[in-house]
Parts: C-alpha cells; sequence; structure tokens
C-alpha cells in the first residue's frame, strides 16, 4: 500500500468519480423522465391538496382580513388589555367596513367557531353600524352587551391575524379563557378527544379480530395444495371485489332487526320476538361490517409471508423435542411477524379513517372520527376537519415510525 | 414386543407399508434392521420410498401396516419430539430468526436444561464441527456449508443415539461435498452413533455407508455393503443404479456351478457368473462394469471368451480414457482404460478383441 492515496483516474487522466457520474447520468435522465408523468400526477392530485388542506388547518382568514382596524389595536396593546376606547372605536369602523363589504357573517363565523353563538352578534352590529356614534364603547355596549365580554375579545385577538392554532385548540377540546390562556373545555363538551380514543380503540379491536380471523385462513391457504388453496383465496377475495356499498347494504339485510340473523335466532328459539337483537346501526355493527370488509387486507399479508415459511422449520422443531405448541410459539410465530406486522398495520390505518361503512351502519354511537371530519366538511368548518385530519395522518404516521423502529419497513411484505 | 428381536437391531422395520392415497402403496413390505452404531443409507431414484421410510422412522408419517421398533420399543405411535430422533433436513432447516447459538439452545431448552450445561454442550458441538466463533451469528451470514455444519451440530447436541439424514449435502457443490462426507463419516465414528442416511447420490453412498440399502419401486432391491453392492450386483436394477455398466442381453447356453456361458441374441458366446438364472435356455442380461473390460490378449485369463468389437469414440477425461465400442450390435458399450505412459493408443474404427474375467460378468434377470 502506498502512503499517498491518490483519487483514482481513468485512462486518459479523468477523475473516475466524474467519469462515472458522466456514464450514468444518461440512464438517470432517462429514468427521471420515466418516472415523471407519475411523479407530477402525484403531486398535482396528492401533495398539492393534501398540503392546502393541512394549511387550512392553521390559516383562516374570514376575520383578518375585514378586522383590520381592531388588528392594529390589538398589535398596539398587549394581551390581557381591557378594551378601551380606541379599540371599540376600531371595531365600529370595521363593522362599518364589513355592512359595506357584505363580509359580516363571514367574519362572525370565524368568531363563531371559538365562541358559539356569536354570528349573529357580528351581523346585527354590521346593520346598524352606520348608525353608531362616539363614544362608541357605550353605543355598541347599548346594542348588544356582549360585546363587553372579554371571551369574544379574546377570540377576535387570536382571530385578527389569519395564521392560528384556534382549530387544533377545539379539534383537542380545549378553549382560549379570556386572559388569554388555553383551558380544557367543560367535560360535557369533550368530544374530540374522546372520539379520536374511541376510533382508535375500535381500530385496534378491528385489527385484532381480523388478525384471529386471518391468520388460520391464511395458514390454511399456506399449507393446501396449489389448487385448492386457488379455490378458497377467490372466496377470500371474492367480497375484496364486489363493491363496498353492496358488501355494506348486505350487511345491513343480515343484520337489521328483521334480517335473516335475527329471524333464524327467533325461529330456533334462541331468542323471543320481542328480544331480537341490535347488532346493527350501532357499535356492533360498525365492527362486524368493518372487520368482514377488512379481513382481506390482513389475510393477503399474513399467507404471503407464511407460503415462504418452509414446513421443514416444523419439522426440524419437532425432531428436536418441541411440542407443536411450543414450535407454534416459538419457530412458526415468530416467522409469521413480518405478515402479522404488516397485516395489523394496514388494517388499522385503513380502520382509522373510515368512513362509509360506519356511516351506513354505525347509527349513533358507532361513528368514528372520520365521520366526525365529514360532518364538519358539510359544515363548511373546513379548518376544524383540516385539523381533525392533520390529527388523524399524525396519529397514523407516528405509527408507521413507531413500526419502523419495532419491526422494520424494509421487513413489511403486502403480497 | 416381538420376540425374535435380536440385541444389536436398533432399529428395525417390520413389514412396513405406506400408502398415502389408498390406491397404491409408496413402500411396500418394507423389512429392515438396523444395528446399533451402523451407518445405513437408503439408496435410490426419486419416488422410490427412501425419503417416506425416513419420515417414517422420523414421525412425520405414519406406517400404513406393520411396525417400526426403536431400540425393542414399537414407535408407531409416539408423537416425533418423544422419539428422541436427530434430524439433518435437506435444506438444513436452521431457524431464520434465531441465532447459531439460540438455534443449538433450542433442543436443550425444550428439554428443561439448565443454562450452565446448554452452553457446555452447545460449544461442544460447535467445536465438534469447527464452527465455534460461529454462535452469535444468523443463518442468512453463513456460507451453504457452514449452514450444513449447523445443522448437524443441532441435530447431535441434545445426544441422540439415532441421526437421520435427508440428503444432507445435495445443496452443496462437488468439493464441498466430497469434504462433509469425511466430516459426517468422522463424527459417526468417533460418536458411535447410528445413522440412517437418504441419497440418490451412488458415489456419496458408497463411500459413507457400512451397508447400503437399494430402494426401487417401494421396495429394497438389495442390502449390502459397499463393495458388494458395486462388484456383485443382485439384480439388474441394482447394476444399472450403481455405476457405470455394460449390458448385454442373451441366452443361457451352458451352466455349470459358478460358471455360465451365455449366447448373445447376435451370435456370439461370452462368459458370466450365473446371479439370477437357473436354467439353460433362459434369456439373461450380463452386466460388465466399464473398468473391467480387456483388450488385450495378455491380461485375460486362460480360456476366457472374447469378442469382436469396433472401436467408435475415445473420450479424454484425464485420469482414464472411455472407449465407445460396438459389441454385438450395440453402439453404447464402454470400456475405460487407465491412463498410464505405456497405454496402447486406440483410434476410432479400429477393430478390437475384448473380454473379461467370468467373475466380473454377471448374468442377471432380463429386466
Amino acid at each position: 500500500m502506498t502512503d499517498t492515496t491518490a483519487p483514482l483516474t481513468t485512462a486518459d487522466g479523468r477523475p473516475l468519480k466524474a467519469a462515472l457520474a458522466a456514464a450514468q447520468s444518461r440512464a438517470r435522465r432517462k429514468a427521471f423522465f420515466l418516472v415523471a408523468p407519475l411523479l407530477l400526477f402525484v403531486v398535482v392530485t396528492f401533495i398539492i391538496p393534501i398540503g392546502q388542506m393541512l394549511q387550512r388547518s392553521v390559516y383562516h382568514d374570514g376575520f383578518s382580513k375585514e378586522a383590520l382596524n381592531l388588528a392594529a389595536w390589538f398589535d398596539a396593546n398587549p394581551e390581557g388589555t381591557a378594551p378601551d376606547e380606541a379599540a371599540f372605536a376600531a371595531l365600529a369602523a370595521d363593522l362599518r367596513q364589513m355592512k359595506d363589504n357584505k363580509s359580516a357573517g363571514e367574519a362572525g363565523t370565524r368568531i363563531n367557531y371559538t365562541v358559539p353563538g356569536t354570528r349573529s352578534l357580528f351581523t346585527s352590529s354590521a346593520r346598524g353600524a352606520d348608525k353608531l356614534e362616539p363614544p362608541f364603547k357605550e353605543a355598541l355596549l347599548a346594542q348588544d352587551k356582549k360585546w363587553g365580554d372579554p371571551l369574544i375579545w379574546s377570540a377576535m385577538r387570536a382571530a385578527s391575524s389569519p395564521w392560528t392554532s384556534d382549530f387544533y385548540l377545539i379539534a383537542t377540546d380545549r378553549a382560549r379563557t379570556a386572559d388569554g390562556g388555553i383551558e380544557q373545555v367543560p367535560e360535557k363538551e369533550r368530544i374530540y378527544i374522546w372520539l379520536f380514543a374511541k376510533t382508535f380503540v375500535l381500530s385496534a379491536l378491528i385489527t385484532g379480530i381480523c388478525l384471529l380471523l386471518a391468520f388460520p385462513i391464511a395458514h390454511l391457504l399456506a399449507t393446501l395444495p396449489m389448487a385448492r388453496a386457488n379455490l378458497l383465496m377467490i372466496l377470500v377475495l371474492l367480497p375484496f371485489w364486489t363493491s363496498l356499498l353492496v358488501r355494506t347494504t348486505s350487511w345491513i339485510v343480515l343484520l337489521q332487526g328483521q334480517g335473516v340473523v335475527n329471524n333464524i335466532l327467533v325461529s330456533l328459539g334462541l331468542v323471543s320476538d320481542d328480544g331480537r337483537i341490535t347488532m346493527i346501526y350501532n357499535q356492533t355493527g360498525t365492527i362486524i361490517v368493518m372487520t368482514h370488509i377488512l379481513l382481506p387486507f390482513m389475510v393477503l399479508p399474513l399467507y404471503s409471508v407464511m407460503r415462504t415459511i418452509k414446513p421443514s422449520y416444523a419439522r426440524a422443531a419437532r425432531s428436536l423435542g418441541a411440542t407443536s405448541w411450543t414450535t407454534f410459539r416459538r419457530i412458526y410465530l415468530p416467522q409469521t411477524l413480518p405478515g402479522i406486522g404488516a397485516g395489523a398495520l394496514l388494517v388499522f390505518i385503513l380502520a382509522v379513517g373510515y368512513y362509509i361503512t360506519p356511516a351506513l351502519v354505525g347509527g349513533a354511537d358507532g361513528q368514528l372520527i372520520s365521520n366526525l371530519i365529514q360532518f364538519h366538511m358539510s359544515k363548511s368548518n373546513w379548518s376544524l376537519a383540516a385539523a381533525l385530519s392533520g390529527m388523524l395522518l399524525l396519529g397514523v404516521l407516528l405509527l408507521y415510525w413507531l413500526y419502523d423502529r419495532l419491526v422494520g419497513i424494509d421487513k413489511l411484505k403486502l403480497g | 414386543m416381538a420376540s425374535e428381536t435380536r440385541s444389536d437391531d436398533f432399529v428395525v422395520f417390520d413389514h412396513v407399508q405406506k400408502s398415502y392415497d389408498g390406491v397404491s402403496l409408496v413402500v411396500k413390505d418394507l423389512n429392515l434392521n438396523i444395528g446399533k452404531g451402523e451407518f445405513l443409507t437408503m439408496l435410490g431414484p426419486s419416488g422410490s420410498g427412501k425419503t417416506t421410510c425416513l419420515m417414517m422412522l422420523a414421525g412425520f408419517e405414519t406406517a400404513t401396516h406393520g411396525e417400526i421398533r426403536l431400540d425393542g420399543r414399537n414407535i408407531n405411535l409416539v408423537p416425533p419430539h418423544k422419539r428422541g430422533i436427530g434430524m439433518v433436513f435437506q435444506n438444513y432447516a436452521l431457524f431464520p430468526h434465531m441465532t447459531v447459538g439460540e438455534n443449538l439452545s433450542f433442543p436443550l431448552e425444550v428439554r428443561g436444561m439448565g443454562k450452565d450445561e446448554r452452553e457446555t454442550k452447545i460449544k461442544r458441538a460447535l467445536d465438534m464441527v469447527q464452527m465455534g466463533a460461529f454462535a452469535n451469528r444468523r443463518p442468512a451470514q453463513l456460507s451453504g456449508g457452514q449452514q450444513q455444519r449447523i445443522a448437524l451440530a443441532r441435530a447431535l447436541v441434545f445426544d441422540p443415539a439415532l441421526v437421520l439424514m435427508d440428503e444432507p449435502l445435495g445443496a452443496l457443490d462437488k468439493q464441498l461435498r466430497e469434504h462433509m462426507q469425511f466430516e459426517i463419516k468422522h463424527l459417526h465414528e468417533s460418536l458411535g452413533i447410528t445413522v440412517v442416511y437418504v441419497t440418490h447420490d451412488q458415489g456419496e453412498a458408497l463411500t459413507m455407508s457400512d451397508r447400503v440399502a437399494v430402494f426401487n419401486d417401494g421396495r429394497i432391491q438389495q442390502l449390502a455393503p459397499p463393495a458388494d453392492l458395486y462388484e456383485r450386483p443382485d439384480n439388474s436394477f441394482v447394476a444399472q443404479f450403481i455405476g457405470e455398466n455394460n449390458k448385454l442381453t442373451g441366452a443361457v447356453e451352458e451352466l455349470s456351478g459358478d460358471k455360465a456361458l451365455v449366447r448373445l441374441s447376435t451370435g456370439e458366446l461370452i462368459d458370466a457368473t450365473p446371479v439370477n438364472v437357473t436354467a439353460k435356455g433362459q434369456q439373461t442380461l450380463v452386466s460388465i462394469r466399464p473398468e473391467r473390460v480387456e483388450f488385450k490378449p495378455e491380461m485375460m485369463p486362460p480360456g476366457a471368451h472374447m469378442i469382436d468389437a469396433t472401436v467408435l469414440e475415445i473420450i479424454y477425461m484425464g485420469d482414464i480414457l472411455r472407449a465407445r465400442l460396438r459389441v454385438a450390435g450395440h453402439d453404447d458399450f464402454v470400456m475405460k482404460m487407465r491412463n498410464t505412459i505405456g497405454q496402447t493408443k486406440l483410434s476410432p474404427g479400429q477393430q478390437i478383441k475384448i473380454g473379461w474375467h467370468p467373475a466380473d460378468a454377471r448374468a442377471l434377470d432380463p429386466m
């Protein structure tokens, strides 16, 4: 070995690294052009919309673009300053502006998100804004004494900038106090955290049931001769190929009060005619139907992993003196872990974001977080919907990260 | 328990039959006694029933009829994990999610052995196969030969009296295979264990075994030490299956004691030793090993018959020369000559006379 390690060069003296990069750049360019259409498609249809949606969760200019005078006053006076005459003057000016722009409703809606019941305050005050005379404080309080509520001033201060954390506060069941602090809402009004928890618990339950059901099926599929395994595989996949809506509604037919299952139970005398079991339009219905719909997502990864486990491992373990239970626990099960991990992750992520099935069969107590997101979308509170979605996305990414740390994404086998 | 079990009959197959489909028999009436400390090889083409026999002995298949005894005990109904038989599998079957050490520890753990004792045994077993430094590796990080050694160590670590090997060297390249053959043979000798070895490689069977059982069509065709098997095959199948072999068909012309004269279908007379022929006029297939064919009259015993042959081709194979001859209308008669300095050079088209010692030509069943 020489003690000076000069960089290697090609025969004509060019550095080897540069020569290699030049030789490969053509191939790399070609590869990029081949990938470009998909890349563009993904950016336009996936990354941009998701980015925009997530931006909505922290950006809302409904109030801030109409209340410029108030924004100036909030800037000049620190948090906790009681609104003085100048503040009310700014408010009056802004209300006049809103009347001219016919935007009092929009601005009121933004404040209404954080302090419910305030939209009408803005619309009615804006209507009478032209008649306001100084001193504005007395005039406005005379019009509606709610204007003296420090909560509204705190909410307006928070909304005077388009960038806001208000929607994440709402999504985590918290609210601003009058002095600008943050507190949890009263227990009765806490719905989001609870619903998140319920969604995650139900998804975990569905994932668990899917695993219990899919494990034996996948094992059977993996050990049967090819021809029969294929036949069975069709039975697993057939529901997969049927429309989601059809599958969900056929469960309604089966499980409803006058449905097939109840009729059979009644005719067998297991259940009295007035004691028909409620299996649909509640949490039970959501669990049953979602388990059925998500089952193939558990079977397929498990099957693909189990097929690669040679029967000789089990035989070797048996010949070495292990009972069949020990063989399963210590030899077979550990080798199926990548499949269990992939299947569980897939089913859980799908379940957490499931919308249509709980919407159709969930009734009142079988609703998941996605149904609430949809509710806010339909009520045009897109920012709150976006904040809830953002939290859901964060939760799923967290799970994905955890899986990567514990099992390793490279071990993920989906088929 | 059968009273006639001899003390040295460690493993006994007693009229064992096996059918998978209820229509045909894979193993037809197998009777086999394996002595303690013996190295017995089951040799045969695929589908001959040899692996099924091994699997029945290991407990992964149940005999349809008959009895399998291990050390005088009927084990037909004993589950595999209670048989205490070590087994080496074709593709090693090392548990991929465990290290080498954990693989070896597994049979000891399920036997409830303490940690210190386990470690001593694992170390001893790994040293035995010269893999002492590899205890913390994963099987996937080892080469084929190393995995083979670990599989061997794992089958031996719990001191079984009987070890089964199912084509354990099939996946190795030729050189490594030959090396491992010696190592397995050595382990067998030094540990005094009984080995039942399954292979379809006749070379392997001949080099390693005390006795070889040649399987075909669900039956043992011949059970004999390697030299007997090669030099004195009992029937045409064994003669064909073991080593290279020239076949000449004809009818017995004269039969006297241990000598027979066979007239080939083309009219020539040749010498042979009667094996499966009992009467004059019987059809027979005479089998001669290529290396026992002579073309120099001075090497022939007096009175031996010689027949005409035409050299068709000489193939140079390094240590030997292979001559393909036309003999009695057949184009595939092979003669092997040692590649020595003084060796007579034959050339294609040359007319020669060939012959052999009568003991080297065996008149077998006509197939």
